[in-house]
């Protein structure tokens, strides 16, 4: 299906449209390789429609390609990184290739997911990293300099990274009632956090967010990944009111927890590098 | 910066001693630290029912025990740490780091105590603050001492969180879990980062926990009790983690 059609119908609450529009959404019983998906899936996620679960098969379904979405996002970033010749030392090579490899695997791996629900993967969208000629990333454009596109392709990285790790987040609870699938979600949200942790202090940052400071050197475009980042209340409780000395400063207070992107406003992050 | 120790830490000679009554557990770890309520005369435990050992529970209550446990654990060790002398002479970066490492674990700890107060009914049911611990095997003057054992107790917390989210029933509490599991992740790959230095570039998520699916680790709380059980001198189970 469609790139746009599956972010816009995501965005607009599309888990709460009725069982039939979801059915017909994703191509229930389209063309499935079951043969393929079972070859490629682990611990028994090609079985687990047969389980009574609170959620039903389409949202999980919903979830998955959202995560899709974003994985197909960060794969084609990598990948163009690490051909674009503006990474020139081993460390940052070693480190782009490490994540490249992770967001490769994670789009096969969820890809089979989603074919063993018995529905069909999102297709790849066409994007745009230079959004629009406002970035040059990988260097295109003859008077990019590559400490330019080096800068830019490091402010991307976290940029997609701390995305990745609050998007996850935003979509666990959907995934309660099928166990294999959030055990497998919460796995991979973990290695964009360890990703995300990895390219903060490659940029001189600590691994971690405090407040929603989007961290120096971030292009004010960025700052959508950060709004909300500075809560201090959790589960009703104000963090900062639980003891006192350093633990408990509004800085580390937000920089232990972590928010979430609810599914809309990870889907407007990820439009903006999508064309199509 | 001075910090205030707000957890005992078992001497040597104690864990010994405490180990000479172990039995086998609930979880049935051998050689991990978990030890039967009633083979230990100083207990004071309130929690301790009957003799018998504190089991965590199943469901939301058991994962909030679970956690508050890893956290107590973590916030002692590093509470150790900014007591310690290898902190005291670290680089500027190390410091940063593991001051940073305490305030999160401190915080969590915590915060894992008030839920629990506050969505846990049955006072007899919620895990002691003060369970004790024992470092006799870390040397908390020595640099692979403790990035090492941090390593293992952040690599752990990550993978204990990952195998427990599939026991959450409550939609809140499980996002909640989400928004501390992803800092440990970021902990244990900055900890993994200076341990490796300029060896190993890749080992922030190396290939040694991310598997070829691109997975981190999920643990049982068997596995994650027998990495960090030898840790834990106050006796528990989690026998029925699933509601």
């Amino acid at each position: 299906m469609n790139i746009i059609k599956f972010l816009d119908e995501f965005t607009t609450d599309q888990l709460q449209a009725p069982m039939s529009s979801r059915r017909a959404m994703f191509g229930q019983l389209g063309n499935i390789s079951k043969k393929a998906a079972m070859l490629a899936v682990p611990f028994g996620l090609a079985t687990m429609g047969n389980k009574a679960q609170a959620q039903s098969s389409s949202d999980v379904t919903a979830v998955l390609n959202l995560a899709l979405t974003l994985e197909y996002l960060e794969d084609e970033f990598y990948d163009l990184a690490l051909q674009s010749g503006v990474l020139t030392t081993a460390k940052s090579q070693a480190i782009y290739a490490q994540i490249a490899k992770h967001e490769s695997q994670h789009v096969t791996f969820l890809t089979s997911a989603i074919e063993a629900q018995g529905a069909t993967p999102v297709a790849k969208p066409t994007f745009d990293f230079t959004v629009g000629g406002a970035f040059d990333p990988f260097m295109n454009n003859a008077n990019t300099t590559q400490a330019t596109a080096y800068a830019q392709l490091l402010a991307l990285a976290q940029a997609f990274e701390d995305t990745g790790v609050r998007a996850y987040k935003g979509q666990a609870a959907n995934l309660i009632g099928n166990d294999a699938v959030l055990t497998a979600a919460l796995q991979i949200h973990s290695v964009e956090a360890r990703h995300a942790s990895e390219i903060r202090r490659l940029r001189g940052l600590e691994g971690w967010i405090t407040g929603n400071q989007r961290g120096e050197g971030m292009p004010e475009a960025t700052q959508a990944v950060y709004n909300g980042e500075e809560n201090v209340t959790q589960g009703g409780v104000d963090v900062t009111t639980l003891g006192s000395g350093t633990p408990f400063s509004v800085d580390s207070s937000t920089q232990a927890y972590d928010e979430i992107l609810t599914g809309d406003q990870a889907v407007e992050i990820a439009s903006l590098f999508i064309v199509s | 910066m001075k910090m205030k120790k707000s957890i005992e830490v078992k001497t040597q000679t104690v864990g010994r001693n405490r180990r000479n009554f172990l039995k086998v557990s609930g979880l049935a770890i051998a050689g991990s630290g978990l030890l039967l309520a009633s083979c230990s005369d100083d207990d004071d435990n309130g929690n301790m029912l009957g003799g018998g050992d504190f089991d965590l529970g199943s469901g939301d209550v058991g994962v909030l025990n679970y956690a508050y446990a890893l956290e107590q654990l973590e916030a002692a060790f590093y509470t150790n740490v900014v007591n310690g002398s290898y902190y005291a002479g670290a680089s500027v970066e190390e410091k940063a780091i593991l001051l940073a490492l305490y305030n999160h674990e401190v915080n969590h700890r915590e915060w894992f105590k008030a839920a629990i107060n506050a969505n846990v009914p049955d006072a007899d049911a919620r895990l002691t603050a003060d369970l004790e611990f024992d470092f006799s095997s870390v040397n908390f003057d020595n640099r692979d001492s403790v990035l090492g054992t941090a390593k293992v107790l952040e690599d752990t917390g990550v993978s204990a969180y990952n195998g427990a989210g599939q026991y959450i029933q409550t939609p809140l509490y499980l996002t909640l879990a989400g928004k501390i599991v992803s800092v440990e992740a970021r902990h244990a790959a900055a900890i993994r980062s200076l341990i490796s230095g300029s060896a190993d570039f890749t080992a922030f998520a190396g290939d040694d926990i991310i598997d070829s699916n691109g997975l981190d680790l999920a643990a049982s709380p068997e596995e994650v009790l027998s990495a960090a059980g030898g840790f834990f001198v106050t006796p528990f189970t989690y026998k029925n983690p699933k509601a």
